[in-house]
């Protein structure tokens, strides 16, 4: 490699180093930003914003959703297998909505601690399988709490 | 890098080693166009076979998954389609390093050949993704931190491709253009890591990690065929875009006419 080459290359060496750099410092300053919801624990310990909407994620804790018979109302508990919050929400819930299912609610804390959701996604694991294989698995681990 | 290997170098300049002397042959475009014009058939029907093998094993002989059923199957397109939209932008941003280092006008072209490309396969993850979203998360769109990257993902390739147009001298064009793509690079493990580094509503990675992957050996094998399809599509397209920038940059070199006339004749 003749010099110039070389310094050519060392120049672009520093400018994607610099400019990387750059980046992680942004995205440490944006650090709380980019998270696109809040655990449970995070909620409890009263992190989570008071005066505006935040989102909150967990697994469907199992024997805690109760839907009203006569409209769209369902009441559930989403656990990080530390805390756990309770979630209120009126609508069509998305298909993979069930008990013990990781799902992210959208609304903002009641002062009774309740969460008023305005908006319930549900999240999948990156796990792919038979239906098959899935059931001769023992019960799922607490991993998929992320 | 140090004095040793420069020394190395000195002494293949005078005999060189038979990677300099592919790699400088590489740089001739007329030699890049006489074996690019041999190996596309063969790529064609190594696409052809991979695609077919691909779809039947994804969307017939793979099991339905226990929890998204059927719907699953759009990860036959999705992922080697969000898989290419990195890949691609790093053969674009190592041309564009290898543009600006050697003035190579090969890897000029390549570079700008790789960009209408890649933003053809990110916009494929970004619609298959959404249109994946809508019934398993319940949004067609949320701005959570891997969707957001691959977003500017596609504007990064949509700014090369306009910066490119926008400068009349190609050469300097292609310098211009190789400063971005090698900026924009920060963006590709930003991408990858979203998953970990913050909280998302896209899961984590299921195949590119360290681990077992973490899907069914009979989902996994159509996946990996159909990565392999969409991978020789990519050298197809990028050979086609090439072989035609280059036509068009050499037009008034006495080889490029010769073509010309023979095809004419």
């Amino acid at each position: 490699m003749t010099p110039v080459r070389k310094k050519r290359l060392l120049l672009i060496l520093a400018l994607v180093a610099g400019v990387g750099v750059a980046a992680t410092l942004v995205l440490q300053a944006f650090n709380q930003n980019m998270m696109f919801y809040y655990a449970p624990k995070e909620v409890k310990a009263g992190n989570a914003p008071a005066n505006h909407d935040f989102r909150v994620g967990g697994l469907v804790v199992k024997g805690t959703v109760k839907r009203d018979p006569n409209n769209l109302d369902v009441h559930f508990d989403i656990t990080d297998m530390t805390e756990t919050v309770t979630v209120k929400y009126t609508g069509i819930l998305p298909d993979l909505f069930r008990e013990g299912q990781g799902i992210i609610a959208r609304g903002r804390l009641l002062p009774s601690g309740v969460i008023e959701a305005a908006e319930v996604l549900a999240k999948h694991d990156e796990n792919y399988m038979p239906p098959e294989v899935a059931a001769s698995l023992p019960q799922k681990p607490a991993s998929e709490a992320k | 890098m140090n004095s040793n290997a420069s020394h190395v170098n000195s002494v293949a300049m005078k005999n060189p080693g038979f990677f300099t002397r592919w790699f400088h042959r590489m740089a001739s475009p007329v030699w890049f166009y006489q074996i690019s014009g041999k190996l596309l058939p063969w790529l064609w029907v190594l696409f052809a076979v991979l695609l077919v093998t691909g779809l039947y094993g994804g969307l017939v002989t793979a099991p339905a998954d226990y929890q998204q059923g059927d719907s699953f199957r759009i990860i036959y397109v999705h992922v080697p389609a969000a898989w290419m939209s990195m890949f691609v932008y790093m053969v674009m941003a190592v041309s564009g390093a290898i543009a600006l280092i050697w003035r190579m006008k090969l890897a000029e072209m390549v570079m700008v050949s790789c960009a209408p490309i890649g933003a053809g396969f990110t916009f494929i993850a970004l619609v298959t993704g959404s249109l994946w979203g809508k019934p398993m998360w319940g949004a067609w769109w949320v701005w959570d931190a891997r969707l957001t990257a691959e977003l500017i993902l596609l504007f990064l390739y949509l700014g090369v491709i306009g910066l490119y147009s926008a400068i009349e001298d190609k050469r300097m064009a292609s310098r211009a253009v190789a400063i971005l793509a090698l900026v924009g690079i920060v963006n590709i493990p930003i991408i990858h890591y979203s998953v970990e580094w913050w909280n998302t509503l896209h899961q984590g990675a299921t195949v590119t990690k360290f681990d077992k992957p973490s899907i069914h050996i009979d989902m996994l094998i159509p996946l990996l065929l159909m990565a392999g399809a969409f991978k020789v599509f990519f050298a197809i397209s990028l050979l086609l875009r090439t072989r035609n920038e280059l036509l068009e940059r050499e037009l008034p070199r006495q080889w490029v006419k010769q073509l010309v006339e023979e095809k004419d004749g």
